[in-house]
């Protein structure tokens, strides 16, 4: 996975709370046994019309949104399902940072496991952000590395985030590479464990 | 200070503590199936890695397959699914209950069934509805793809320890009311975020007095209040669900391992970040009316009006909701119309959610309007109620008899709701398109759903339990 340490980028605005794994990659798109290629499927049942039309009413189908990179959403986004499959979907649109005002847990993690960055601000702050990009193009920088957040009209927040997910994210490391490494204490912790029982 | 059961499994887990990074924990049982397996297994074979422990892995197909005939699925993509995860569990020596497996069934059914989950453990499935296990006292927990990697490779996973939420509920519940309307009056009540980022444990005299499928059903549901995880301190009715399965511990051992079953109690003065209290006298039978769990009301109640609502957000989930279920605001709930009746998912799958249901239905006909299916949660249950005849009741009364799987609950195999119907389903998600594209899910208890299937439209099993008593 390649790093992540600045971003420039068009925001989208999608107002809405508690957008479910199941809107953001809906189930008939999960039999495929890759990681690739579910962009085309995100937000499907919301983004296209029963025809298979594009739904000109969709957030992600408006003119001001082509081409967005980051993704404002509202709270609780991605609750239900742990399928993975939605910040893949995510990513292949071309997605690399969502900003809320609060995650699901499950989604948060699959998120940092494949560099996408959930960014958590205060409400209010993400409602100043989700006014400005609504129904005009709107860009923003992320910078990773200073945990900044700017847009042209003088608006800066900071943002944290865990110390070692921001560690995992900027260089891109392999984190199983990284938990092999301590095969003697997982090894020992098993001996012990199990010698008990 | 004393410490919680949560804080006592999780400290024994810990492989690895480090300032700055989360806890590597070691995992206990990880529960394989085949949607979200897949490209873990190949990321291992992209790095020449193994699987660390097949011993402490154990998988099953449930999520896509068919429950009407096995022999043959259509879906070319969905069999690939299965046959991959047949492949990768021969190649990395996986203990598999395949398609043709007596012990198949939906993974949260079968891992208590054949005593896989036991109290104490860290339990791990690419499911959000991993939390059911918590009901034996473990910490049990839904994780994605990678994860799934990583505990297949090193057995242990990085995370950051949950807060801890008391949920204690006290009190003589009502007649017709089940474990399903508890959890879902509780995420009603408090919202389907109110979990985020905590371990629930349920405690309380109620909870205390029920058995070990009703404990699952609400600890099933944690993850649709939010919470990492939900569990309940193992006791009597805990061992005595174990005794005699197929992987728990037997003779000398099982009286050993309950001896250290019996510690995994929190302390009379543990701390929690969050406590909540709720009174089993104020629930009813429940009925979901919107696009989430919390969108959820009592049987004899109406549906929110658009002015009730707390803010601007509120009211925009709340119309959008009502424009998806086609339902009015302040509609009485048992005026919704059900075209559609679903008795199956993890949540409520198992011989006693059947019974109940067969109950309600013994003698009766399915309304003519509705189209009832039963989907047994696994190849036991079904084999089991099939020896009890609640077949035959269901049967004769117009219900559709199936094979084990998840089914209806998310719809990825052909038990499809079509576009714009109504179904009663025990199962646990209500999300918009969830059963099939268009589809109205309304989320109810075993008798509820049963009840429905029946009168065509909501009733309150509560009172006609009573009435039937009296008569």
């Amino acid at each position: 996975m390649s790093g992540f340490k600045t971003l420039q980028g068009k925001a989208a605005a999608m107002d809405r709370a508690n957008v479910d794994t199941d809107q953001i990659i809906p189930k008939q798109f999960l039999k495929r046994i890759e990681k690739t290629g579910f962009g085309q499927y995100l937000f499907y049942d919301w983004r296209f019309t029963k025809e298979g039309l594009p739904n000109q009413e969709f957030e992600l189908n408006k003119a001001e949104n082509q081409g967005a990179s980051i993704l404002i959403a509202n709270e609780n986004f991605g609750c239900g399902s742990s399928r993975e499959h939605a910040p893949w979907a995510l990513g292949d649109y071309g997605f690399k940072v969502i900003i809320a005002p609060s995650f699901a847990d499950i989604f948060h993690q699959n998120c940092l496991k494949n560099g996408l960055l959930p960014i958590t601000l205060p409400a209010e702050t993400v409602d100043y952000l989700l006014q400005r990009a609504k129904n005009q193009p709107y860009d923003l920088k992320v910078d990773l590395q200073n945990g900044i957040i700017e847009d042209e009209y003088n608006f800066s927040a900071s943002f944290t985030i865990n110390e070692y997910w921001k560690k995992m994210l900027i260089n891109g490391w392999d984190e199983i590479e990284i938990t092999l490494q301590l095969e003697t204490s997982i090894s020992n912790f098993e001996e012990k464990r199990f010698a008990v029982q | 200070m004393g410490k919680s059961i949560i804080d006592k499994i999780w400290e024994k887990h810990v492989v690895h503590r480090e300032e700055g990074k989360p806890d590597l924990m070691y995992i206990d049982l990880h529960l394989v199936h085949e949607v979200t397996s897949p490209q873990a297994f190949s990321g291992l074979r992209m790095k020449n890695r193994k699987v660390r422990r097949p011993d402490k892995t154990f998988a099953t197909v449930d999520h896509n397959i068919p429950t009407d005939n096995r022999k043959v699925i259509n879906d070319p993509v969905a069999l690939n699914q299965m046959t991959t995860l047949e492949k990768n569990c021969l190649e990395f020596g996986i203990p598999l209950a395949g398609l043709d497996s007596p012990e198949q069934g939906i993974v949260h059914v079968i891992g208590p069934e054949l005593g896989l989950t036991q109290p104490g453990m860290t339990i791990v499935c690419g499911d959000s509805h991993t939390s059911t296990h918590g009901a034996f006292g473990s910490i049990a927990f839904g994780i994605g793809t990678s994860e799934v990697e990583h505990v297949l490779a090193t057995q242990t996973l990085w995370q950051s320890k949950p807060k801890t939420l008391k949920l204690e509920i006290n009190g003589e519940l009502k007649k017709g009311v089940t474990a399903k309307d508890v959890i879902l009056y509780i995420i009603a009540k408090n919202g389907i975020g109110f979990g985020t980022g905590h371990i629930i444990e349920y405690c309380g005299e109620t909870i205390a007095k029920m058995s070990m499928e009703e404990r699952m059903t609400i600890c099933n549901m944690s993850i649709e209040g939010g919470a990492k995880a939900g569990l309940v301190s193992p006791d009597e009715t805990t061992f005595a669900y174990l005794q005699g399965r197929k992987y728990a511990p037997d003779g000398a051992e099982f009286a050993h391992a309950v001896k250290n079953w019996k510690e995994l109690v929190s302390d009379s003065d543990a701390q929690y970040d969050k406590t909540i209290q709720i009174d089993a006298a104020d629930i009813a039978p429940m009925v979901s009316w919107g696009t989430n769990p919390s969108m959820t009301s009592k049987v004899n109640e109406q549906i929110p009006k658009l002015d009730e609502c707390k803010n601007e957000l509120e009211q925009k989930s709340l119309s959008r909701a009502l424009e998806y279920m086609g339902l009015q605001e302040g509609q009485k709930i048992e005026d919704i119309q059900i075209q559609h009746v679903f008795i199956g998912s993890c949540t409520n799958s198992r011989l006693e959610d059947l019974k109940q249901a067969a109950e309600i239905i013994r003698g009766k006909k399915v309304h003519p309007h509705v189209r009832a299916l039963v989907v047994p949660g696994s190849q036991q249950v079904k084999k089991q109620a099939e020896a009890d005849g609640l077949d035959l009741i269901f049967k004769q009364a117009g219900f559709e008899w199936r094979e084990s799987g998840c089914s209806m609950c998310l719809s990825m195999n052909n038990d499809i709701v079509p576009n714009g119907e109504h179904c009663a389903s025990t199962s646990n998600r209500n999300f918009e398109g969830r059963q099939g594209s268009g589809a109205r899910t309304h989320l109810v208890s075993p008798l509820m759903a049963a009840a429905a299937a029946i009168y065509g439209h909501f009733v309150d099993v509560g009172a006609l339990l009573s009435a039937e008593t009296v008569h």
